[in-house]
């Protein structure tokens, strides 16, 4: 039943991890920022958005508490844990020497094509 | 977050987690609306984008790790509707487990405490039991060797990777306080209690001073012996006479406490006993054990104590050559139990295996006539495993259940179990019902479930559902009905295997109470006899007081003859040494063996034993004249053959006495030493007799220690103990009889282990016939009712009510005949075992196989009677008409 995602695999919860470690977030919140920082090049499916955050919650990654928005309303507000934190540097970290290997490979076909 | 905590705190999760998804839901719209958007269309919008919640929901519920739970709880309350609805199925299959779970728990429960369990001591794995070994001793028809105790004394001393002690077993006479009574007496080292780091309740342990020749007499009351004779009060520094000795209590031993054998009524210290044998490094009555020093292993005190053995060989040639220490740990003596309760185990385990197929096929019948109900679950898009596992959990309920009764069973049982259990089952006090036995009955429990379960689980449709959905329940597959077949074969062969060991253990017990002991069993007292202690001082006085027991006990009314005799046929205690036919004597390890028994002229007609050549003992046979023997026939054919023994002579190199030589004076019949049982299989069988009158002094003290009397009795020999008592008391009135038997129960005993075996598998095997055929009625009933259509079609087109009992019959007896098939190359296997375990076995015979064929023939046909006449008085046209 997973929803398609157009995200790679596994970068959905690094994604949401890099976000709720800027402060307190509720659902919502994440969704739109998501969608703002990426400057809308990342469609995150609001439907597999919850699973996502509440296997985090399972995994200890993220921890949540009800607290008041501005508006006065309760909401759920994810935050980062210790391990969360951990969790979060070595995937960035291995997300960036991914991101660097993919683009030198990149850049020696183009320049085998010349 | 536990995952018990989290299924209390569902209901709270299920809350929030829809207060979550609205707050984003609200908040979604209400921008939307900001943006310009109305209400209406705003929250469609905003419900568009989130997906559909309850997908949502399931899709977070899955990410939690809870689906799991869920299911199994909606299953739990499922198959709870499911049993409701069906309560006659829910009892048969419930009882059916509990018995079978039951009774494999009691006997686990009496493995736990007999085999499985450690001694009762701290650290018990550092404990070591230290025994002599030697070329010289025939370890395989006497097992283990004790220690002598200036050997023990040695090593105490110069071990450094154990601290050992040492006890020693003898019996007395307390005369105060209260009635003479023989006690149970164990003369120990100063260190045993530590060493084995057992608390003393009350006062303290014997001090290593007292442990010494001519140190004031102290003793150590055990727990039983100070409630029947201070009811528990203060003990503590009075005193107790033992053998008219004055011994000072300094304290009383842990109830329950068992060490070497039953619990002791008193403990000295062995270090004052003066006896002239514990001075003897050639004799060895220690029971040695020890503690390893901490950081030592036991390879380590196994090696320290060969080289000490090397030394004392070096030292004392005479009685030490060949001879060193052997250390092992220390394990509970429970004899040859072991092999008895595994066997029942089995047996039990069979029965529970029979249940287990009953049940399945009970199951498999209801899951056939459920095929639509499950197609539509399918259908509606349940996934062949959730459908397996449901199935599953439904059969792991009825085993846990059923599980749960067995263990109300078992907790009931066991007691009285452990009681009927012939001859005190050792470490009886051990067997109770602990998390070792909860978690082997919940173990039982789940694998039968799941065993019984497994195979309708599988059979949870997953094809065809379109077919199976228009012809509903009355379809069959014909999978189905071989698998019907292959549940009654088991059944059936189970039930052989257990008819037939039944049938074995039957005949044997036919065979062996048929055999003749040797002896007239009818009428003969035998007890134990402790003189007066005063006479033992004194050989001259301790024949003297024989002689009058035997001639006081002559003239009690009743009594025909009387005899003396030290060990006595059937029950416990013998007496082997080697012998040879000329003075050439070879090594002790290399002589034939023979029981001896010493015993006054009487024994001959107290016993009633043939004479077969020569003459007995008489008065004449005295410490002046020729030391002679008698022997009996097994010994006279093993040794001479044809020859005539009368006036050959024997050596028996252990005698101690008559330089060891002796003359041959009469053969006798053989008698069944070790039972009616034991004996053709017993390592030592030939006997010789020796007169007790011919003893030199120096050996009247120790055997009138295990001195007993035999009386023939011309009433029934109990009623006249108790003038036997009274004439025998003594002078200062302090002379005890003790084990008293008569020689009909000590023959019956010997049997007591096949009649106990027999029983039990008997009554297994009625449980497993009478549930098989259950099981082949269940089966016919459902199978039969599967056919109603086809039957009504036969008897349309003619066929005779006695033709369709004939149908059914048929289809019961072929399943029947292969499990007897399967069911007896089975229990010719079953046999051998049995033939391995229980002593005077006797071998499988063909007769005991074909008989109980017809037993199970017969009880199969009964149990399909019903389906077949049922079936044949089905009325075509209601049958045509339901299809």
């Amino acid at each position: 039943m997973a929803e398609k995602s157009d995200l790679p695999q596994g970068t959905l919860d690094l994604l949401i991890l890099k976000v709720v470690a800027l402060g307190p977030v509720h659902g919502y919140a994440i969704a739109q920022r998501l969608e703002q920082v990426s400057r809308g090049v990342v469609q995150v499916p609001q439907g597999s958005l919850y699973p996502a955050l509440h296997r985090l919650e399972n995994r200890g990654l993220l921890a949540a508490d009800w607290e008041e928005t501005e508006s006065g309303r309760e909401a759920k507000f994810y935050r980062l844990t210790r391990k969360g934190r951990t969790q979060l540097e070595t995937e960035a970290a291995s997300w960036q020497r991914l991101i660097d290997a993919v683009g030198l490979v990149l850049k020696l076909s183009e320049g085998g094509a010349e | 977050m536990n995952w018990w905590q989290r299924l209390l705190r569902r209901r709270k999760m299920e809350d929030q987690l829809e207060k979550e998804l609205r707050f984003h839901l609200d908040e979604h719209a209400s921008e939307l609306i900001a943006r310009g958007l109305s209400p209406d269309e705003a929250r469609r919008r905003a419900r568009l984008a989130l997906g559909g919640p309850e997908q949502v929901k399931e899709n977070c519920r899955v990410a939690r790790g809870m689906r799991w739970l869920e299911d199994l709880l909606q299953d739990f309350r499922y198959a709870i509707r499911m049993l409701q609805k069906q309560p006659g199925f829910a009892v048969v299959a419930l009882l059916t487990l509990a018995l079978g779970i039951g009774a494999t728990t009691v006997m686990f429960t009496l493995i736990n405490g007999v085999l499985l369990k450690p001694l009762p001591f701290l650290d018990a794995d550092k404990l070591v039991a230290v025994n002599g070994q030697s070329d010289r001793w025939n370890a395989e028809i006497f097992g283990e060797q004790n220690v002598a105790y200036l050997d023990f004394i040695d090593c105490a001393r110069e071990s450094r990777s154990l601290a050992i002690a040492a006890a020693l077993y003898t019996g007395g006479t307390v005369s105060e306080p209260g009635e003479p009574e023989y006690v149970d007496l164990r003369e120990i080292s100063s260190g045993l209690f530590s060493v084995l780091r057992v608390p003393i309740v009350q006062g303290r342990s014997f001090l290593p001073e007292e442990d010494r020749q001519g140190a004031a007499p102290v003793a150590i009351l055990g727990s039983g012996f100070w409630q029947r004779h201070f009811t528990g009060g203060d003990a503590v520094g009075s005193s107790v006479i033992l053998d008219g000795k004055r011994y000072a209590v300094v304290g009383i031993a842990p109830a329950g406490l068992k060490l070497f054998g039953d619990e002791a009524d008193i403990y000295t210290p062995v270090g004052q006993d003066t006896a002239r044998y514990l001075r003897n490094r050639a004799a060895h009555p220690m029971h040695v054990v020890g503690r390893l020093q901490p950081g030592r292993t036991l390879s380590q005190a196994q090696s320290e104590l060969a080289v000490l053995g090397h030394h004392l060989a070096e030292q004392f040639p005479d009685t030490n050559a060949g001879r060193t220490f052997q250390v092992r740990s220390l394990r509970p003596n429970v004899g040859n139990v072991g092999s008895k309760l595994w066997l029942l185990l089995g047996a039990v385990g069979l029965v529970l295996l029979v249940a287990c197929v009953n049940v399945a096929s009970l199951l498999l019948a209801r899951a056939v006539s459920r095929e639509r109900e499950l197609a539509m679950r399918a259908a509606l898009g349940a996934s062949r495993g959730r459908l397996v596992r449901q199935c599953l959990t439904e059969s792991a309920m009825l085993g846990l259940a059923g599980g749960l009764l067995g263990v109300l069973i078992a907790a009931d049982g066991i007691r009285p179990f452990v009681q009927v259990w012939p001859g005190a089952l050792p470490r009886a006090e051990e067997v109770r019902l602990d998390w070792h036995v909860l978690l082997f009955a919940f173990g039982v429990s789940t694998l039968s479930g799941l065993l019984f379960g497994l195979a309708p689980a599988l059979r949870a449709p997953f094809s065809n559902l379109e077919q199976k959905l228009r012809t509903g329940a009355r379809s069959i597959a014909g999978s189905s009905r071989r698998l019907h077949g292959i549940f009654v074969i088991s059944e059936i062969a189970l039930a052989i295997i257990l008819l037939v060991s039944a049938g074995m253990l039957g005949r044997t017990l036919l065979h062996l109470s048929s055999l003749d002991a040797g002896v007239d069993v009818r009428n003969v007292l035998v007890t134990r006899m402790a003189l007066s202690p005063a006479t033992l001082a004194d050989p001259a006085k301790t024949r003297a007081a024989w002689k009058d027991v035997l001639a006081r006990a002559r003239n009690v009314p009743g009594v025909q003859s009387v005899a003396t005799v030290d060990t006595f046929p059937m029950r416990a205690g013998d007496n082997e040494e080697g012998y040879w036919t000329s003075a050439d004597v070879p090594p002790t390890n290399k002589l034939p063996f023979a029981l001896l028994t010493s015993v006054s002229p009487d024994y001959l007609n107290v016993m009633r034993i043939p004479l077969r050549r020569g003459r007995f003992f008489d008065d004449h046979d005295t410490l002046e004249s020729t030391p002679v023997i008698v022997i009996d026939e097994v010994l006279a054919q093993n040794a001479f053959g044809t020859q005539d023994p009368v006036g050959k002579r024997l050596w028996i190199p252990d005698m101690g006495y008559g330089g060891n030589v002796f003359e041959i004076v009469g053969v006798v019949g053989h008698v069944r030493h070790w039972g009616l049982a034991g004996d053709d299989q017993a390592k030592v069988r030939a006997q010789i007799y020796y007169p007790f009158a011919q003893l030199p002094d120096g050996f009247m003290h120790r055997w009138s220690e295990l001195m007993s009397i035999a009386a023939r009795t011309e009433i029934p020999p109990l009623s006249a103990l108790a003038s036997l008592r009274s004439e025998l008391k003594g002078v200062a009135g302090d002379q005890v009889l003790y084990e008293v038997r008569t020689m009909e129960q000590l023959a019956s005993e010997s049997l007591a282990e096949q009649r106990f075996l027999s029983l039990l598998f008997g009554i297994f095997a009625g449980l497993a016939l009478l549930l098989a055929c259950i099981g082949i009625y269940g089966v016919l009933a459902y199978l039969t009712g599967q056919r109603v259509p086809e039957i009504g079609v036969r008897m349309a087109l003619g066929a005779t009510a006695r033709d369709v009992i004939r149908l059914v019959l048929r289809q019961s007896l072929g399943m029947v005949f292969g499990g007897i098939a399967v069911g007896i190359v089975t229990a010719l296997a079953a046999g051998r075992l049995l033939m391995h375990t229980v002593d005077g076995m006797q071998s499988n015979e063909p007769s005991t196989l074909i008989l109980t064929i017809p037993v199970l023939v017969f009880a199969a046909l009964l149990a399909s009677s019903g389906p077949a006449l049922r079936a044949s008085r089905v009325d075509p046209v209601t049958a045509l008409r339901q299809d």
